[in-house]
């Protein structure tokens, strides 16, 4: 990892917060050209795509936007989450450990649908 | 010839009657301490002013008579205390205001010398809790009550459902000004522990409020947002959730969603109510009792 690279990681931890489960890594930085991107765009009330299929083992990086208000991203079961702040990409890197399906969910009261925001990450093996 | 029973005469008889009360909650340091007195409070919570929808065709009637079952109870609360989503979330500013003045005048007519109010997320996380200010004041604070410590706090001003650390470090400071057995009540609308996290029922820094708490011996917390009771411990404490006034929600991870369970004709108002809360001087217990909206014909 060059300075460059560790500073940018050292500056994500403050904006995304992933508490270190084991077999996840999170950070902000930009993808690696071998990591998979999966965008996900969030508006009120839901996340496009809703659902979303990934490989355990291989690491991946979720790309958000917000196309309206305040939003987050928590995923509980990997115990990782993100804000997602209106003009900004933020980025969440996981390398999923365990297979099944998950719900990710808002986590930012952002209106009167914010109880019916949510969606599903499955991991296959 | 009449007879004439105390509050805690009477919650033993209705215990007995299956009234649904449940001696939940150890305040041990109560039991023998001077100048401690009994008294009880009501818990109101989730009355949600502002919403329609099928979960609740009587979304405009239901709160009235409500008020109208606590006035009828036997003896007046202390004070009665509702934790939470007074109102039903809106965007617009004038349509929030409508709603909590409407609530206002209705929980005016409340027969207690004292009413006391916390938000919940549909009431101040879009507006960072400027409009709850305006008509019911601090979102958090404390007070004392016949020798009951109470500490209300607010986990849903910031939308992100946060104490903060400011609010943390003011928590902090009021429990150093307590001796470790005192009696302590906690309020909240989210609960501070992880219900579900799936469905975002938890205070995303509650852990470490609850740390605080667990240095005192004698702490109960009272909380909403589930719309069910449910009762819960981290340790010594004691987590009790209380019943909605306008939809209920379903058993916690119950299913995939956290939508509102079904109006049913057959059975109106199930699901929804309110509770008193007795504070006894010699049960070392909390006597939750549950009512129903509505408690007479």
């Amino acid at each position: 990892m060059n300075p460059t690279r560790r500073s940018m990681m050292c500056a994500a931890a403050a904006a995304v917060c992933g508490l270190g489960t084991a077999g996840v890594y999170v950070a902000a930085a930009p993808a690696e050209a071998n990591e998979k991107v999966i965008k996900i765009t969030a508006k009120r009330f839901e996340f496009i795509p809703g659902h979303v299929t990934v490989k355990k083992g291989v690491p991946v990086v979720f790309e958000f936007v917000t196309e309206d208000v305040f939003m987050g991203f928590n995923l509980p079961d990997f115990n990782v989450r993100s804000d997602i702040v209106p003009g900004k990409t933020a980025r969440l890197r996981l390398v999923p450990d365990k297979t099944g399906t998950f719900v990710f969910l808002c986590d930012v009261f952002c209106g009167s649908g914010h109880e019916e925001m949510n969606g599903k990450l499955t991991v296959v093996a | 010839m009449a007879i004439e029973l105390s509050r805690r005469q009477f919650v033993q008889l209705a215990g007995i009657s299956g009234m649904g009360v449940v001696f939940a909650s150890a305040l041990p340091g109560m039991a023998h301490a001077a100048g401690k007195e009994d008294f009880y409070f009501v818990q109101m919570s989730d009355t949600h002013w502002g919403f329609q929808g099928p979960p609740n065709p009587d979304a405009k009637g239901t709160l009235r008579k409500a008020v109208t079952s606590v006035n009828a109870l036997e003896y007046e609360p202390d004070f009665i205390v509702f934790t939470g989503d007074l109102t039903h979330t809106t965007d617009d500013p004038v349509e929030r205001r409508k709603r909590m003045a409407e609530f206002r005048d209705i929980v005016k007519d409340l027969k207690v010398k004292t009413l006391r109010f916390m938000p919940g997320e549909h009431d101040a996380s879009l507006d960072y809790g400027k409009a709850f200010r305006e008509f019911f004041g601090d979102t958090h604070y404390t007070f004392d009550h016949k020798g009951v410590h109470f500490i209300a706090l607010d986990n849903v001003s910031d939308p992100r459902a946060m104490l903060g650390d400011e609010q943390l470090a003011w928590l902090a400071a009021d429990l150093k000004q307590q001796k470790t057995d005192a009696p302590i009540v906690v309020l909240t609308h989210r609960p501070l522990f992880d219900l579900v996290p799936q469905w975002d029922w938890a205070t995303r820094d509650g852990a470490k409020a609850i740390e605080l708490l667990l240095a005192y011996q004698n702490v109960t917390v009272f909380y909403g947002h589930i719309h069910q009771e449910h009762h819960h411990m981290t340790g010594h404490i004691a987590h009790h959730a209380a019943k909605g006034l306008m939809f209920p929600l379903p058993a916690p991870g119950s299913q995939p969603n956290r939508t509102p369970l079904p109006w049913n004709p057959a059975e109106p108002y199930k699901g929804l109510g309110f509770r008193s809360v007795d504070a006894n001087d010699d049960a070392k217990a909390f006597a939750i009792t549950e009512y129903p909206v509505i408690t007479k014909a």
